[in-house]
């Protein structure tokens, strides 16, 4: 028993320790090892592993086991990388023309913009935010050019139109990678509305393509309100979210005027909040290097002090990975708390309440009609997005 | 591999006896465990799980195909984390130091012409995977039971009586499955990699007579590209790989209905060769 509970508390520490210091990976022993590589498959940070580990050249002294692996996700991430940037070059070509400003978000922008948030991350999705009057000439421009929605259901086509803060994923014909057009960056349903026409403005060129991300502050922001405005119920907070959050801070520290502007940013866009936060456990769990004052200034945003000992509280639990053998039920209740946060941010109970009662309600259909659909080698690799 | 299934857990002892036990303090390449479905789920129909690290990447199956299930979620498992290697979905036996694949789609009678050879004196690599390694070029053996479908289960118990076959599982996705024990000195030898010499791709027609006929190398190396899970995720890697690989190997397409005859033309395709 006593040994379970050292495996239960070793699975979160593992990970955290190997994204600090990745210098001491080599010293890891091999059960470590075993244990670290399923958290960080789960929490999709192997090749974050792995690149750390190459950069520093010490792939050749871990255990060559654990290096198949890291090998396997390095090949991965850069075909899903190479994937997406062509993927953003054809929606670019399908938009020529058009005289639209478009902005690349999260994973594709730290690639076309070479920050090192970029190495080893898995991304999945091409994310692009515009202007939301030239959203219905751009969603017609990629359909005319092979790009189809997925089957929808009405009532989520509708719900998606209405209040969602990007139209129904769209996906070219013969290629598999979605593409996630925005207009804003929360649903329209969301207590806190960022202006789309603010992040436009500051945004930077990306050279060499007609293309553009979001401003340093922006991009940090961004990533933030990602982080605690979605969740998962099984997943928490996404660990990989907070990750790209100290990343992006360590890595525009250098530029002068970034930490005097980014909490008056965060101010001006309504999102004071998410961005203490993202200070606090970025510090706390990362060990990002945050100047005080810059912390100070964002406690102007911070809740009270109830909340704030219940963030303190749930935060790590949501988000530190778990022994995937040994259940949790601490992690899975704040987990859910977390999840159901997420829902409360983003709408209203009188939208909330009867979206969820359709959602179960399909879903209980669903349950009585689904079969297993045949599985295979064959099938799983080539049609599944491998989203593990 | 956990399962608290007692019928599974019965037939994991016959089929996988021969593999040693994992040492505690390893590194395993995929926990893996077959389970029952959530209590709400087990009527009026039992349903099992197949969960890795405590998730479940496919649907549950009925209960009664607990073994193909497990072997379909190892495939599934292999074909998503073994992206260091170049896989192929290609039987793979050797004789002699040398490897013959037989890469083939589904239902082109790669598995029974599999199970004849390796009970004709070839060593199994293996039914399913051809793993390519990119450092040499050698192939790597993979020496899990394999399943039989259909017909061809009745066509192996004639052909090769000595064949270990377990009890037959009807009515899955893919038909009757039954499944050979890999052969003993295959599994002691899983460590002992071997490089690639014929290439031949088998079909399986009904009443077709025989035909042994080479590939260009041009069609050969299309083919085995395509043939390939992971051809487009390795990129470079994988066109350099199948590039020499090709190059290293006779090509052969085979068309056969009848297996023993299929037989004799493999025996006298790779006996030749080594003269």
């Amino acid at each position: 028993m006593t040994d379970r509970l050292r495996q239960k508390r070793q699975a979160g520490r593992l990970l955290m320790d190997a994204l600090r210091q990745p210098n001491d990976l080599p010293l890891l022993s091999i059960e470590d090892w075993d244990l670290l590589l399923r958290v960080a498959r789960r929490t999709r940070l192997l090749g974050r592993l792995e690149a750390d580990l190459a950069r520093l050249g010490l792939l050749e002294r871990i255990p060559e086991r654990a290096a198949c692996h890291l090998r396997a996700a390095r090949v991965v991430v850069a075909h899903r990388q190479t994937r997406l940037t062509w993927e953003a070059d054809r929606v670019l070509w399908a938009l020529r023309g058009l005289e639209v400003q478009v902005v690349a978000l999260k994973g594709v922008a730290y690639m076309l913009a070479g920050l090192p948030a970029a190495r080893g991350r898995m991304a999945v999705d091409v994310d692009l935010l515009v202007p939301k009057e030239q959203i219905n000439s751009i969603e017609q421009r990629l359909l005319d050019r092979g790009w189809m929605h997925k089957a929808l259901h009405p009532d989520d086509d509708r719900y998606y139109r209405d209040w969602m803060h990007e139209i129904p994923a769209l996906r070219h014909r013969e290629r598999e990678t979605e593409v996630d057009i925005h207009h804003r960056i929360l649903p329209r349903t969301s207590r806190l509305q960022p202006d789309t026409r603010l992040l436009l403005q500051q945004t930077r060129a990306v050279p060499d393509m007609p293309i553009r991300v979001l401003g340093p502050h922006d991009m940090i922001l961004h990533a933030l309100v990602h982080l605690f405005h979605e969740g998962e119920p099984d997943e928490g907070l996404r660990l990989r979210d907070l990750v790209d959050v100290a990343d992006l801070l360590r890595h525009f520290a250098g530029e002068p005027g970034f930490w005097d502007g980014l909490v008056p940013r965060a101010e001006e866009l309504q999102l004071g909040r998410p961005l203490y936060y993202g200070l606090i456990y970025s510090r706390q769990l990362l060990g990002a290097d945050v100047p005080d004052a810059v912390l100070q200034q964002a406690q102007g945003s911070a809740p009270s002090w109830l909340v704030r000992q219940a963030m303190d509280w749930l935060v790590p639990r949501a988000m530190l990975p778990t022994h995937p053998d040994i259940p949790n039920p601490t992690a899975a209740l704040a987990r859910w708390a977390i999840y159901m946060r997420a829902h409360w941010l983003r709408m209203p109970l009188s939208l909330l309440l009867p979206h969820l009662a359709r959602k179960f309600w399909r879903r209980l259909q669903g349950a009585f009609k689904s079969r297993p659909p045949p599985l295979s080698a064959d099938e799983g690799s080539k049609n599944s997005p491998v989203k593990e | 591999m956990r399962t608290p299934i007692k019928p599974l857990a019965f037939l994991l002892h016959h089929f996988w006896q021969d593999f040693p036990l994992i040492d505690e303090h390893t590194i395993v390449d995929c926990h893996v465990a077959v389970v029952k479905h959530q209590i709400y789920r087990r009527w009026p129909k039992s349903e099992l799980l197949f969960l890795v690290d405590g998730r479940p990447p496919t649907p549950p199956y009925p209960f009664a195909h607990h073994f193909p299930m497990l072997e379909w979620g190892i495939n599934l498992c292999l074909a998503r984390r073994a992206n260091h290697l170049l896989m192929l979905h290609s039987a793979v036996m050797e004789r002699q130091g040398l490897a013959l694949l037989l890469p083939a789609r589904p239902g082109h009678g790669k598995s029974t012409l599999c199970v004849a050879l390796i009970h004709s004196g070839w060593r199994l690599f293996s039914d399913e995977f051809g793993l390519v390694r990119p450092e040499d070029g050698l192939l790597l053996p993979l020496p899990r039971p394999m399943p039989l479908k259909n017909a061809s289960i009745e066509v192996i118990r004639a052909f090769a009586p000595q064949a270990d076959i377990g009890p037959k599982f009807e009515g899955t996705h893919k038909g009757t499955v039954a499944h050979v024990r890999p052969p003993t000195e295959s599994v002691q030898r899983m460590d002992e990699p071997a490089r690639p010499r014929w290439l031949v791709f088998p079909r399986w027609v009904a009443d077709a007579p025989l035909r042994l006929e080479p590939v260009v190398k041009p069609d050969a190396f299309l083919m085995v590209a395509t043939n390939a899970f992971n051809y487009d995720i390795l990129g470079q890697t994988a066109f350099d790989l199948v590039g020499h690989m090709v190059d290293a190997c006779d090509c052969y397409t085979l068309v056969y209905s009848d297996l023993r005859e299929a037989m004799a033309a493999l025996d006298e395709l790779t006996d030749s060769a080594h003269d």
